[in-house]
């Protein structure tokens, strides 16, 4: 009963990242063409909640560890698990998020069972049995439709805000709960601290991105872009050329040595869009571009344009927000 | 250390028969790997020790062996095979896998966080599992490498920040950009490398013949960026019609 399509639940210390709820949403669209069922795999530490809301979306059954050794994501335990887990009830496609965390798990998985994990994907479609993913490739300059030759299991990750969120509230899933295969003394790896960990919206979950280029001219330059993030309750990002300036820190980086984003909304602000920057949000919806210069190339593959210094036009935009809402 | 042989990053792409073409577009190696090859030089220049390079791909390939010598790496070998976008990720891996415990004895392998051609970074941490060794991947910092007790602590970048984490030598390790600025070629190390050996293993000799090079089928389609329609530039009398006109807009797309 286990054997049909599964879906690795993605999470930060007990919380669902959105984008583990839409591959649930691509897990059943795929499990309904196929007449296959959907088994949620949720591992962590003090995970009632999370294990309760996962039974309660669009899945058929869940299997979940709760365990200390697994209150730390570290792909050797997980790795373990989930080869141990496959053994017993060989499913046939294994969807994950793309997330860092998931990526080490899918390396370690296709290593384990001996197949071509593919990554990355924005679409899917079914033919014969088979998965076609769509993926980008060379930085999103071209798309590739992947599929695996040898068809005993397919590992797939998908981008986030491919698909929409699952369905909740519904009747609880039978939960089947597992040991771990790992006793904490054979894992290698040891975590010591987290730092800077926030739980607030990542760039690439956020529906709303709000970047800010080499334009904004210093540090100081950014409490405008940043003020019109927070009014748009959006992320904020940056071209490299305002990281490597040091206005601001790589983990706000857009574009090919960068994050990928892919909101509903991309504004960028004094960012000439470098074919690099293009490369981490042109699967953006709708993409306004704010700079002085018409010439620059981000005018020519923006939604809209703004011809203006951003200066003059971001206070403008906050104050004209601020007044709609009340 | 492990190096790939990319098109350059601004190469324009064309699509051939449901292949990729970069035209005339030059070489490099991949970005990403540039980063890990700076760290690899920092370690030596720290803890002593020698940087070998590896690639796996044909001929040409060599030219990423050689500009890597010139940044300071030691020794190259090049695994010759067929042009490395024929192979898929699991096949790399093996290969790569296989390589290393010949060549010699590794405290460390360092690679490139993913190839900017195809995107999938599953290199690293595969070599990591095949080896059997740790694997700590997107390290932003190598914190300290104690060489009596053979412990290495990082500090990761991952989805919602740092994380700081320990284990053991030998280890496979994927850097993230934040790491490190990577230094150029020295005019001193453009003469070595010029003059240099490269070591060359046949992937034949590495993996059995039966092991497909790709277990993926693949075809590739140029996006749809080059079909995007002119972007409305909107105008306006003044900042406040303009801000007016661009909240409308937005509110109509439902995007706000
Ligand atoms: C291998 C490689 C990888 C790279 N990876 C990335 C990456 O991941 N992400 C990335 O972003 N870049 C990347 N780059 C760099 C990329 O090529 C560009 O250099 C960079 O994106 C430029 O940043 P920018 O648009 O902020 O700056 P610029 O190109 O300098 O553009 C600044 C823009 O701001 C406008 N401007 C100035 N002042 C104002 C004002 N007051 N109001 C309004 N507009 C104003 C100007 O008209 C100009 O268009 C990479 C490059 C290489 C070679
Ligand atoms: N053919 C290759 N030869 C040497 N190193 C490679 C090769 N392919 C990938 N790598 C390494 O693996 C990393 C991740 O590549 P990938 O998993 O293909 O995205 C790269 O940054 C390189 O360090």
């Amino acid at each position: 009963m286990h054997s049909g399509i599964w879906v690795y639940i993605d999470h930060f210390q007990g919380e669902l990242l959105t984008v583990s709820s839409e591959v649930v949403t691509a897990a059943r669209l795929l499990a309904d063409k196929m007449g296959l069922s959907v088994t949620a795999i949720v591992c962590g530490h003090n995970i009632d909640d999370l294990i309760d809301q996962i039974a309660r979306s669009d899945v058929d059954y869940v299997i979940a560890c709760d365990d200390i050794t697994m209150a730390d994501f570290r792909y050797e335990s997980f790795g373990a698990l989930l080869a141990k887990l496959y053994a017993e009830h060989k499913p046939k496609i294994i969807l994950m998020p793309s997330t860092h965390r998931c990526r080490d798990l899918i390396a370690t998985l296709s290593v384990k069972l001996d197949v071509s994990a593919i990554t990355d994907g924005v679409d899917l479609n079914v033919e014969n049995d088979i998965v076609q993913v769509t993926r980008p490739v060379y930085a999103g300059k071209l798309n590739a439709k992947v599929s695996v030759s040898d068809l005993f299991c397919q590992i797939i990750s998908i981008r986030p805000r491919t698909f929409a969120v699952c369905e909740s509230n519904q009747e609880r899933s039978e939960v089947l709960q597992v040991d771990p295969v790992y006793e904490e003394s054979e894992i290698v790896i040891k975590v010591v601290s987290y730092d800077n960990y926030s739980t607030k919206k990542t760039l690439s979950d956020s529906s709303i991105v709000v970047s800010g280029g080499r334009g904004v001219g210093g540090p100081e330059g950014f409490q405008p872009v940043r003020q019109l993030a927070e009014t748009l309750d959006g992320a904020l990002g940056a071209s490299r050329a305002a990281v490597d300036s040091g206005w601001i820190s790589y983990d706000h980086q857009v574009g090919q040595t960068g994050k990928t984003v892919s909101p509903d909304l991309y504004i960028a602000c004094g960012i000439s869009g470098a074919i690099q920057h293009q490369a981490g949000m042109r699967t953006s919806k709708i993409i306004v571009a704010i700079n002085k210069d018409v010439q620059a190339p981000i005018m020519k593959f923006a939604t809209y344009g703004i011809v203006a210094d951003l200066f003059d036009f971001i206070p403008v935009l906050i104050e004209e927000l601020n007044s709609r809402s009340v | 250390m492990c190096v790939k042989y990319t098109p350059d990053s601004a190469a324009n792409m064309s699509v051939e028969g449901g292949k990729a073409n970069w035209g005339d577009s030059p070489m490099v190696i991949n970005p990403w790997d540039e980063y890990a090859l700076e760290e690899a030089l920092r370690i030596k220049d720290k803890y002593g020790g020698n940087v070998t390079v590896l690639t796996m791909g044909d001929e040409i390939a060599k030219d990423a062996l050689r500009t890597s010598i010139a940044m300071g790496c030691d020794h190259g070998v090049l695994i010759l095979g067929e042009s490395s976008s024929m192979y898929d990720t699991r096949f790399t891996s093996q290969v790569i896998s296989k390589a290393i415990p010949r060549i010699n004895d590794f405290h460390l392998v360092f690679f490139g966080k993913q190839a900017i051609d195809g995107d999938t970074g599953l290199v690293p941490m595969s070599v990591a599992n095949l080896l059997d060794w740790p694997g700590l991947s997107y390290v932003s910092k190598i914190v300290s490498i104690d060489e009596n007790n053979d412990g290495i602590e990082v500090v990761r970048l991952l989805d919602e920040g740092y994380q700081e984490c320990i284990a053991k030598l030998p280890c496979v390790i994927s850097v993230v950009k934040e790491i490190n600025e990577p230094r150029y070629p020295s005019f001193v190390g453009i003469r070595k490398a010029s003059k240099v050996e490269i070591e060359v293993i046949a992937v034949d000799e590495l993996v059995d013949v039966e092991v497909e090079p790709s277990l993926l089928r693949w075809s590739v389609s140029k996006d749809s960026v080059d079909t995007y329609d002119d972007p409305e530039i909107l105008q306006g009398d003044d900042m406040s019609s303009i801000a007016r006109a661009l909240i409308t807009k937005l509110t109509a797309d439902k995007v706000i």
